[in-house]
């Protein structure tokens, strides 16, 4: 039984949904002890949620000499010292914006290999999968040394429930902040944003939505299916989308179960950001679309009719 | 302001990629500046045009990789250093060694960009070992970047569309990505003017770095087969909705 580390991540006091499946990872069938790494205070909201996933402890990590919050160097040295002082033999984190960095902060200060967008991981025999050439191939990376950083993309492994009983264990980390990097300002969005990385169900639209409005009928519909809208890159240099929406080579790499992609072409650059997707629908005029291509199912049909058709038949079906 | 710059020579995001040997790739494609090192090397030129100084670009890669270098190079970097090696892979620990020791040489930064990632081995790593290398503080997926006064305040948009805003002190290694600038076109004078700037060459052997050490190993290359083409709905927008919606229920349960 090995001791592997999970970095949690938690949004207004809520454990992010991502997390489970990280937490699997790293249980391997029961095969490892679990560590949940929290900091600030953020223990006692996390327990309930990551017991439920088999995590054994939880670490309520702080500092007197540093705000974790906002300082991302000491936050990492606190964790470093705390996989140190537990014995940490690997580490697995969510691959999203945050969580690359904070592992990359780690593993330079181990010193220790690190695989960042996982989409598969094999703890025991060290080695990673991940995408290479914008998701034209995989790449096996074996990862040497003895500790090991894994980030994982979000929802690529699958949640599964293994309940067992939590315990917090306080870890206090002598860490001084250098004060050399300092976040000093968070901007909210102005609407509410559903992050598209961690959603279940993306509907996307490209540049034939004409505006920022048109794409109120993509929101109305992903609002009933619970998920989020993205937008192609096309639309997002057109202005009719905000650059954090756009899924692709320069945007969000996303994995959800449905992807439906309206009036969306189909470049190479768009499916580095969601060949992984479980399901893949496309909704196009032109039945002779790349898209249509190398997905799972095309509607030929006008995107201003099929999508609002689309919205009646969820809200008749009521799921 | 001594502003270095890491450019990577990537195969093109379009490129047909062909598996050779299990963990390595044809190499006759396309290749190009690797995309997000673009707004780094735009940012540089500009923030030397204003501060003065110089943009020197590094590269490390194979003799091809010099096309690279003259692209850059007419982008407005004023010279370069190009670090030869054989190797079509080489792990960001390795690579960041050999970039802080080259830079080293050559004379001492004050900022040193490179894109976030590369597209071709997308690690996303080398700008933090290379900052640990140099004991600098490190920021990236900057899409904001402003100097001040011994230091630079910089935004980045994390999860949920919120733009984290923060200051970091120079020196200091900067990752970039879109949003930052508008990488330029050169003009027939700028790429012309490029072929007689400096470049130094230098052999990797010459950094005495055990090839062989690397952190992480490539073990396979395996193409991602496209799913096939799509089965197409037919119908009225509503019959279409419909037996979508069936679909995604019944046969793939995926609502």
């Amino acid at each position: 039984m090995s001791k592997i580390g999970v970095l949690i991540e938690m949004s207004e006091n809520v454990v992010k949904d991502a997390n489970f499946g990280i937490i699997t990872a790293a249980r391997a069938q029961g095969n490892n002890e679990v560590f949940a790494f929290t900091i600030n205070g953020e223990a006692a909201d996390c327990k309930d949620a990551v017991e439920k996933y088999g995590v054994e402890k939880v670490v309520d990590l702080s500092a007197d000499g540093a705000d974790l919050k906002t300082s991302p160097d000491a936050f990492a040295q606190a964790i470093a010292d705390g996989i140190n002082h537990f014995e940490i033999e690997s580490l697995l984190g969510i691959s999203s914006t945050v969580g690359r960095d904070i592992l990359a902060r780690i593993a330079v200060i181990q010193d220790a290999s690190l695989v960042l967008d996982c989409i598969d991981v094999d703890l025991s025999a060290a080695t990673a999968t991940k995408s290479h050439f914008s998701g034209k191939t995989f790449a096996k990376i074996k990862l040497n040394g003895q500790f090991k950083i894994y980030g994982i993309r979000p929802n690529v492994i699958e949640a599964q429930t293994d309940a067992c009983q939590a315990e917090i264990v306080a870890f206090q980390s002598s860490v001084k902040d250098s004060g050399k990097l300092k976040v000093v300002e968070l901007k909210k969005s102005d609407s509410d944003v559903v992050d598209l990385t961690e959603a279940n169900i993306i509907i996307t639209g490209g540049r034939p939505m004409e505006s920022e409005d048109n794409f109120g009928i993509l929101k109305a519909c992903s609002e009933l299916l619970g998920g989020a809208v993205g937008a192609s890159r096309a639309a997002v240099d057109a202005g009719f989308a905000p650059h954090h929406m756009q899924v692709g080579q320069t945007g969000k790499t996303v994995s959800p179960k449905l992807y439906i992609g309206c009036g969306i072409s189909g470049s190479v650059q768009h499916f580095a950001g969601m060949k992984t997707s479980k399901i893949i629908v496309a909704i196009n005029t032109d039945k002779d679309a790349p898209i249509l291509g190398k997905c799972d199912y095309g509607l030929i049909g006008d995107l201003f009719e099929v999508v609002p058709a689309l919205t009646a038949v969820l809200k008749e079906t009521q799921i | 302001m001594q502003v270095y710059v890491c450019v990577k020579h990537v195969p093109d995001t379009a490129a047909n990629i062909v598996v050779v040997g299990g963990n390595e790739f044809d190499e006759s494609v396309k290749s190009v500046v690797n995309p997000y090192d673009e707004y780094a090397i735009e940012e540089a030129v500009q923030i030397v045009k204003q501060a003065g100084g110089e943009v020197v670009i590094i590269t490390i890669g194979k003799e091809a990789a010099i096309t690279t270098i003259r692209s850059a190079l007419a982008l407005g970097a004023d010279r370069a250093i190009f670090v030869k090696t054989d190797a079509q892979f080489l792990d960001s620990s390795l690579t960041s060694k050999i970039l802080k020791k080259a830079i080293e040489q050559d004379g001492s930064p004050d900022l040193i960009f490179m894109g976030k990632q590369s597209v071709d081995s997308e690690g996303m790593q080398t700008h933090y070992r290379l900052a640990a290398a140099f004991d600098m503080p490190v920021a990236t997926e900057i899409s904001d970047f402003t100097l001040g006064d011994g230091k630079a305040v910089v935004a980045r948009e994390i999860d949920g569309g919120i733009k984290e805003v923060s200051e970091i002190t120079i020196p200091c290694v900067i990752g970039t990505t879109k949003g930052l600038n508008e990488p330029r076109y050169p003009k027939l004078p700028d790429i012309l003017k490029a072929k007689k700037k400096e470049v130094k060459n230098i052999d990797i052997s010459e950094f005495g770095e055990d090839l062989n050490s690397g952190k992480n190993e490539l073990v396979s290359l395996e193409l991602i087969p496209d799913r096939g083409a799509a089965k197409i709905i037919e119908g009225s927008a509503q019959e279409m909705a419909k037996q979508l919606v069936t679909i995604l229920k019944q046969d793939e349960r995926v609502l």
